[in-house]
């Protein structure tokens, strides 16, 4: 089985705090530390797997510049075979109908059986992996957490649904689907596994080579335009308890006892 | 912007709170707009859902067939392509449903999309301007849309209150006839209902809850000691679950259980949209968090900064001296 895994380079939320900057502008990107997408990661690991047991290529790609390439690197020290680094100019600050846009076109270059996304990134928006299918004119489940292989010409994949339930389905290859958190344990990647593959070669392809609409990508193709950053006054906010650490204890039990807190 | 479409989720014959929630956002896109809500479904159930939303929405298009008695978003999707006019507004709940099935109506549909909304701010000429969130609610954005060839918005629910929503007596149109051909390939097996676990956390008055704050599997225990001198159980956010530290039966959240305690330590939780939806009945929350910038702070009654690696353990002493 041949699969395209799209992975993105973002700030890494457990690593950071996610602060405005002082314009307001943007987020403060001073010292943030990056990383894979989590839900990207869990992505690439399933893809591994299901080669693992099945055969195949698991080629991880990527909408970014230099930098997201060691994002690509990261994944292909856990075991994906091949990276695949899709940059130019044109393609910067688009929106997630632009990413889908690139996407489609390097999909459509390779002959890929399943195609995975992660189920949402840090713009919390959930929208490239559907965008992709119904362009590539592909089947689509979102929210997957279950994946098997029934034959080369469908699988049968669970869905996480409201209340802890998992919907069920049988699905056609080929097909994109988006992965949810908890579907596998994604394996440690060391200093020796990227030492491994730090010199191996990452193909680059540009608007050019993909044939893709310069109209469509970029700032001048973005539909959805981001304003501003700002952290909105969400009702009265609560009441910050302070003073040395018995006297903020002493208080918290008072309280939780006045509303049925200890037993 | 004459009119804008509401997809209703329903289940068991009844619609769920988000079928209200999106009439009252569609009134703040344009409290001019004509509200049509789209019901698909089969038999009864889809009559009940029609009869009910007609209280509502001035008017209720049904769309009835076999293969739209359960919601398969991929054939939806395809019934919705076929009924919709060019450039029309349509609204989907931000659940696990719209999630499935809004990104790809957009470019089916040809409009644009916009994710997990949760305010409008009004509309100039056909840019309409909303606000969402990104980082898992640590900061908001405002967004401007191309609204000029229609667009499909996810509504985050429990954000537009259902109980603004106006009365109205509405017509009901039935469109089964413009379904069109519904077959696709993928095909809706079964529910896998939850599993329970060893204690109920939907029946607990007091939780002591945790996040990625807690930092390793072996500091759970820090957690238990507490809820043990307090009489409470523990109960978790998603990533806890995710790292299989705690059993699913213990996460709180949309895509997990609905409590309803009277009160709730959220030790070392962000506060996600998705966990404090699994939170129900107005608790007495009490936060916990070492970044004063965490969301939860702005949702708790009572907030305090510290890590709980180091706090938890001498509440427990201090509970249990007393």
């Amino acid at each position: 089985m041949e699969i395209l895994v799209c992975v993105k380079r973002v700030p890494d939320t457990s690593e950071n705090e996610i602060e405005l900057n002082s314009a307001g502008n943007d987020i403060e990107r001073e010292d943030l530390v990056y990383s894979v997408n989590e839900w990207d990661n869990y992505a690439v690991e399933e893809a591994i797997q299901m080669v693992d047991k099945v055969g195949g290529n698991v080629t991880v790609v990527t909408v970014g510049d230099d930098e997201a390439e060691e994002v690509l690197r990261r994944e292909m020290a856990m075991g994906a075979n091949n990276g695949l680094l899709l940059s130019d100019q044109a393609f910067e600050e688009s929106d997630g109908r632009g990413i889908a846009t690139i996407l489609k076109a390097a999909a459509e270059k390779g002959n890929y059986d399943l195609i995975l996304t992660g189920a949402q990134a840090d713009d919390n928006a959930a929208q490239v992996g559907g965008m992709l299918a119904a362009m590539l004119d592909l089947p689509y489940a979102s929210l997957v957490n279950d994946i098997e292989v029934i034959d080369d010409k469908k699988l049968k994949i669970g869905r996480e649904i409201e209340g802890g339930n998992q919907e069920m389905n049988e699905i056609e290859l080929p097909c994109v689907l988006s992965i949810q958190t908890g579907i596998n344990e994604p394996r440690y990647v060391g200093i020796r596994g990227i030492r491994k593959v730090a010199s191996v070669d990452i193909p680059i392809q540009n608007a050019s080579d993909l044939g893709v609409d310069s109209g469509l990508t970029g700032e001048v193709g973005t539909r959805v335009k981001r304003l501003d950053y700002f952290v909105p006054e969400l009702g009265e906010g609560a009441e910050m308890l302070e003073g040395s650490a018995e006297e903020i204890i002493e208080k918290l039990i008072e309280l939780l006892k006045a509303k049925g807190g200890l037993k | 912007m004459a009119q804008i479409f509401a997809y209703i989720t329903h289940k068991d014959g009844v619609a769920d709170d988000s079928a209200l929630e999106l009439a009252v956002a569609a009134k703040k896109i344009d409290s001019r707009a004509s509200l049509t809500a789209v019901v698909t479904g089969s038999g009864n159930e889809l009559d009940a859902v029609c009869s009910k939303m007609s209280e509502f929405y001035e008017e209720v298009w049904k769309v009835d067939n076999e293969a739209l008695a359960y919601p398969n978003a991929e054939v939806v999707r395809k019934s919705l392509v076929n009924i919709l006019p060019s450039k029309s507004i349509v609204l989907f709940a931000h659940n696990t449903f719209g999630m499935d099935i809004g990104p790809g109506l957009s470019v089916k549909l040809n409009s644009v999309f916009a994710s997990d909304i949760v305010d409008f701010e009004g509309t100039d000429g056909s840019t309409l301007t909303a606000v969402r969130q990104e980082y898992g609610g640590a900061v908001s954005t405002h967004v401007a849309c191309d609204v000029s060839s229609g667009m499909v918005i996810n509504i985050r629910p429990g954000v537009f209150k259902a109980d603004e929503a106006t009365a109205c007596s509405g017509r009901i149109i039935d469109k089964s006839g413009d379904a069109g051909d519904l077959s696709v390939k993928r095909r809706f097996l079964e529910i896998v209902e939850a599993e329970a676990g060893d204690v109920d956390i939907t029946k607990e008055d007091v939780l002591v809850s945790i996040g990625r704050g807690i930092e390793d599997q072996d500091n759970i225990e820090i957690a238990e000691d507490l809820a043990k001198a307090m009489g409470a159980v523990v109960s978790c956010s998603r990533p806890i679950v995710d790292a299989k530290w705690l059993e699913k039966s213990r996460q709180v959240g949309t895509s997990g259980q609905t409590v309803k305690p009277k009160v709730y330590l959220a030790c070392g939780i962000s506060g996600s949209f998705q966990h404090m939806g699994g939170l129900k009945g107005n608790p007495f929350i009490v936060a916990i968090n070492k970044n004063p910038k965490a969301p939860i702070f702005q949702l708790a009654d009572v907030g305090i900064q510290a890590d709980i690696l180091d706090f938890l353990p001498e509440l427990t002493e201090k509970i249990e001296e007393m």
